[in-house]
């Protein structure tokens, strides 16, 4: 039997403002920092069928705030019996003939129309619920993670009921056609970089074809999901059909990747989790997977480029969120002749890149999200100097700041280096030289990472040219991060399997195509 | 080296024998018509024509590699053909190839392990680099040349046909009619796709203009099974060349050498040299080295379930190389009491007993409705004594052997757990002969959901029957598995076929038809059955990766 909501423990949110009175930090003055909202208080808790659960171990996590490295509450800690109630639920409301399965297709799209009025309605929750447990910039949570779980849920509902089959013309006398059936029970596991944009990502596509899901936020992350747990309740969504265990990723992640009644998983994180996730589905029962997993993204530069808006989008790759997307553009490519004046500018600009509190308008990068990730980046930077890279400005964390890495900038860095071939997941750039684009093609190329490309150049051949020669699922021409919902977005090689995204992400990953034949 | 057959088909013999089948099976006297003639001139022709075939028929010629390479058209059967040319095994090691009607010796062929596989791809790797002719070529060559191996395929098309006989056990007549023109046929489709894989533009928010290139995914290895060595090996590779990408193909271990002719054909279209590379072996060397290198892009695999868990392990382990995968089934036949009787009968007894029971899709669980439950058992076990088992190139013969020791033991195996799980033995239910791996055409009637034949694929000509009332019933009957390839739905009533086939968890639902499969229809499995699908745009897709371009515009005009 559910818990009411009332008896069960609702997370004691820090608001921003308590927060800023926190003795250890003032880093901005009164004026420029955002006033506080009431935050309502949160069911930290365990969502399946439409109501909130208690783990079945007891067990409960904190989630801290990584700008002041105090708890922001705690939540129940799920683990594989809570995954076993949660599928069970979504498993049961995917039963021929449940509401969800009868449900018209218009009306699924209904459904996800009014999530996305509904996130627009709590948008400043949302945002200041994310900006609390990710440390990213408010504005950029706001304007921009939160804008694109609108748009997400807003143009899959539009595709609701236009899943079309094919009738196929074959030989002989029969009739034939394909209907697009939901998977299933669907697994997801999100990360803490972009977690309510995630998830959004996962989720919209995934009711819109009719299916149901099973979610793992990542346990740096687990708010904005729960409050979405809410608002999914409050459209009216049949129970059972979305479901959040919180949890960690060995127990819970683990659970759900190996489970038998989960017909597919969808993951993004690291490669190396991503092998284990895709072992794990093989090893269970061959569900479907799609990954979304690292990268270690080229920006090429050529000489003929517009050198302000290469310089501005390169940094702005890299730099954005930290630092910790995975299309952050690590391995920026700058052609000889304009090389000098590139690093220059570069510097320049990481240099004025305001650090600080995430509520502060004007603040363009937060902290790390944790002590491990702050702990790699140091490393890596560490090796970056060792390895003879030119430490051009940054290269240490802010005094007395917690888990905050000052913007870092490295030229003279050849392929070799470290930070030249792992992902640092931080504000690091470095910046390589090229001479000719044959070479830069199979520099750009040469790692194991396909997710991203970036190319800057006014002339058309060199452009078509290097977007047709990069191995990566994107390529941006004279831009970056342009990602939108209507374009497919995933990896090459081994930065993912499959799309999301766009028509790709449910004619490709979300459905089963199933043909029958009628003798005529 | 020399290649020794055991075989006693001589030219003559082989003439004879068509002809004699031409004449005396039932479709024979108007196919006689239409082939006779270039058959029989394709006979005739066949040493001059196709001297590796000769080597078959007659074992004194000698040959060797390095020959062959040299000479052009002298090609061997039994060598592992990497960059158009014919190389032997790294280890020095082959392995036999046998007859599964008389249990001997065909011939011996290299056997390909990791080594053969790294050579192999790095052929495939090269002959996909960026400005290689592959890579430079015009999608609409690539369809010429597609094409033109359809067009060389038919040509050989009785020669394929004898060889797969005689190496895969499959009736001739179903060799030469429905595997080939299968081959021919699913070419043909990919060949004219070519010219419509389009990318789609896209409008994004902002001052962007995007665009999707569908762009080949690399090198992928290819893993085909022995139940239709051929048919399947241009399921996997004319989609993989249709879509540019370079192939490294493991055939079955008992049945390389229809894929090993083929290997000939397509050097002889003219595609360039690393395109297609065929290394024969055995799954736990060669195919384990496919799936799990770390510089194929891609792996599809037909096969069983066990082997499809191990392939996509691999893949995840190495570098998380993209798989499909066509895996078993136990695909459920449903026959209401409404349907044309007549037809329902020899549809089911078709859907399980072709090709010896050997196929993925096999209808090996018959669930008939109650009040026409005993009629209909009468007539399929009727049906089913019709059978004349025997070599299958042998005329008027209907059921050949299994296609080995291992298979033909397992198959026993399962039918005598349902002698002694309770079923009811209506006919067959042993071995036949005293030479090759042959079993009597079998069928159970009052079976249940937990005996072993009506949950474990047989892969033999066993049919087990059951007993449904409702039809909601037997929806969940015939969902309970962990199997989702194939079903099919026997009605008259519009309004079942419609429920039971929405409900069906299956990739494929033939409604008063069975085994239909044609190059334009996606195949593939729900649930364990399989990931991905083959053949069709659905099919094709797989072969692709998607590359989002979006630019920077100065101003939006929509």
């Amino acid at each position: 039997m559910a818990h009411s909501v009332k008896r069960l423990p609702l997370a004691q949110v820090m608001t921003p403002g308590s927060w800023d009175a926190a003795p250890h930090w003032a880093p901005c003055s009164a004026g420029s920092l955002l006033l506080p909202l009431p935050l309502p208080l949160l069911p930290a808790c365990i969502f399946i069928n439409n109501e909130w659960h208690e783990s079945k171990s007891g067990k409960k996590f904190a989630t801290y705030n990584p700008s002041t490295l105090e708890k922001i509450c705690e939540v129940e800690e799920g683990d594989k019996l809570d995954v076993d109630k949660a599928v069970e639920a979504a498993h049961a409301a995917f039963q021929r003939g449940s509401p969800w399965r009868r449900l018209d297709a218009l009306g699924r799209g209904w459904l996800l129309h009014q999530l996305a009025d509904l996130v627009e309605r709590d948008r400043a929750i949302l945002a200041t619920l994310e900006t609390m447990d990710t440390g990213k910039p408010f504005l950029h949570a706001f304007f921009i993670d939160l804008e694109g779980c609108i748009k997400t849920l807003r143009y899959f509902a539009g595709w609701a009921d236009k899943i079309q089959g094919r009738t196929i013309p074959t030989d002989d006398n029969v009739v034939c056609f394909t209907r697009h059936e939901p998977i299933g029970v669907c697994g997801a596991i999100t990360p803490w970089n972009f977690p309510l944009l995630m998830l959004v990502w996962k989720l919209a596509p995934a009711l819109c074809c009719g299916n149901t899901i099973v979610v793992k936020p990542a346990e740096q992350t687990p708010l904005t999901a729960l409050y979405l747990g809410s608002l999914i309740k409050e459209v009216g969504f049949p129970p059972g059909v979305v479901n959040i265990v919180p949890g960690f990723g060995p127990t819970v992640g683990a659970a759900i990747s190996s489970h038998p009644h989960i017909s597919k998983i969808a993951f993004t994180g690291s490669t190396e989790v991503g092998k284990l996730v895709k072992e794990a589905a093989s090893r269970s029962n061959l569900k479907r997977v799609t990954l979304e997993l690292g990268g270690k993204n080229p920006c090429i530069v050529c000489a003929d480029a517009d050198l302000d808006l290469a310089v501005e989008c390169a940094h702005q790759g890299v730099f954005f969120n930290q630092g910790q997307c995975c299309t952050a553009a690590s391995r920026v490519f700058v052609e000889e002749q304009i090389y000098p004046e590139f690093v220059r500018r570069s510097v320049e600009y990481a240099k004025k890149r305001p650090i600080g509190d995430p509520f502060d308008i004007r603040t363009e990068q937060g902290p790390q999200i944790d002590q491990k990730q702050f702990d790699k980046i140091l490393d890596l930077i560490e090796s970056g100097k060792k390895e003879g890279a030119k430490l051009e400005c940054g290269g240490s964390a802010m005094e007395d700041r917690g888990l905050f890495i000052k913007p870092t900038v490295f030229s003279e860095v050849t392929d070799t280096m470290r930070i030249a071939k792992e992902e640092i997941f931080g504000p690091v750039q470095p910046i390589l030289k090229f001479k000719n684009i044959e070479e830069v093609i199979k520099r750009a190329n040469s790692l194991e990472y396909g997710l991203t490309a970036a190319v800057f150049t006014k002339n058309l051949d060199k452009a078509l040219k290097l977007a047709s020669a990069l191995e990566s699922g994107t390529v941006w021409i004279n831009c970056y991060n342009a990602i939108y919902a209507q374009a497919p977005f995933g990896g090459f090689k081994m930065s993912g399997n499959g799309r999301e995204l766009g028509l790709m992400s449910y004619l490709l990953e979300l459905h089963h195509s199933v043909y029958f034949s009628l003798r005529s | 080296m020399q290649i020794k057959i055991h075989h006693k088909l001589t030219s003559f013999s082989l003439l004879k024998l068509i002809y004699d089948l031409f004449l005396q099976t039932t479709w024979g006297s108007s196919l006689l018509c239409v082939i006779c003639i270039p058959s029989l001139l394709c006979v005739i022709c066949i040493p001059r024509v196709f001297p590796s075939f000769a080597r078959l028929l007659f074992p004194s010629i000698q040959s060797h590699p390095s020959r062959m390479q040299s000479s052009g058209p002298l090609v061997s059967l039994s060598w592992i053909f990497i960059n158009n040319e014919w190389h032997n095994s790294v280890s020095g090691k082959k392995f036999p190839v046998f007859n599964p009607a008389t249990e001997e010796k065909i011939c011996e062929v290299e056997e390909g392990d990791k080594e053969d596989i790294d050579k192999a791809v790095k052929a495939a790797r090269q002959a996909f680099q960026i400005g290689s002719p592959w890579r430079t070529m015009n999608a609409s060559e690539r369809g010429r040349l597609i094409y033109k191996l359809a067009d060389l395929i038919e040509r050989d098309r009785l020669l394929l046909a004898t060889m797969e006989s005689i190496n895969g056990g499959k009736l001739f007549s179903n060799s030469y009619t429905l595997d080939l023109g299968g081959c021919v046929a699913t070419l043909r489709y990919c060949a004219a796709y070519l010219s419509t894989n389009d990318c789609v533009f896209y409008f994004p928010d902002g001052n962007f203009f995007g665009y999707t290139r569908h762009e080949p995914i690399g090198v992928c290895g290819q893993i085909i099974p022995w139940n239709f060595p051929l048919f399947m090996f241009i399921w996997k590779i004319g989609p993989a060349l249709c879509c540019g990408n370079t192939v490294v193909v493991k055939p079955a271990e008992q049945t390389p050498l229809t894929a090993l002719h083929v290997a000939s054909l397509i050097q002889e279209a003219g595609f360039p040299p690393g395109v297609v590379n065929i290394v024969p072996g055995y799954g736990p060397t060669a195919g384990a080295a496919i799936s799990s290198h770390m510089d194929i892009d891609k792996v599809a695999f037909t096969g069983s379930t066990e082997v499809g868990k191990m392939i996509k392990e691999a893949a995840g382990k190495s570098n998380l190389k993209r798989v499909t995968l066509e895996l078993g089934g136990k695909s459920p036949f449903i026959v209401f009491a409404d349907s044309d009787l007549d037809s329902a009968v020899e549809v089911a007894h078709q859907a399980l007993f072709y090709h010896q029971g050997q196929c993925c899709i096999a209808a090996s669980r018959l669930f008939v409705e109650e009040s026409i439950y005993d009629e209909f058992v009468r007539r399929s076990v009727e049906r089913a004594k019709k059978y004349v088992l025997g070599n299958p190139l042998t005329p008027g013969v209907s059921q050949g052997p299994q296609i080995d020791k291992k298979q033909y033991e397992k198959i026993l195996d399962l039918i005598e757990s349902g002698k002694k799980e309770g079923a009811k033995l209506e006919c067959g239910g042993g071995p036949w002969g005293n030479k090759g791996f042959f079993i009597q055409p079998t069928v159970f009637s009052n079976v249940t959901d937990e005996m072993r034949i009506a949950k474990e694929e047989i892969f033999g000509p066993v049919q087990q029957i059951m007993k449904f009332k409702s039809l909601d019933d037997v929806i969940k009957r015939a969902n309970n598995t962990h199997y989702g390839l194939a079903a099919g739905i026997f009605t008259k009533d519009i309004d079942k076929a419609i429920t039971v086939s929405s409900a069906l968890q299956a990739g494929t639902v033939w409604v008063n038809c069975y085994s239909v499969v044609s190059p334009q229809c996606p195949f593939g499995g729900f649930k364990m059955s399989g990931n991905g699908r083959e053949l069709g745009e659905y099919g094709l897709q797989e072969y692709t990766e998607v590359k989002m371009v979006t630019m920077k515009i100065s101003q939006k005009n929509s």
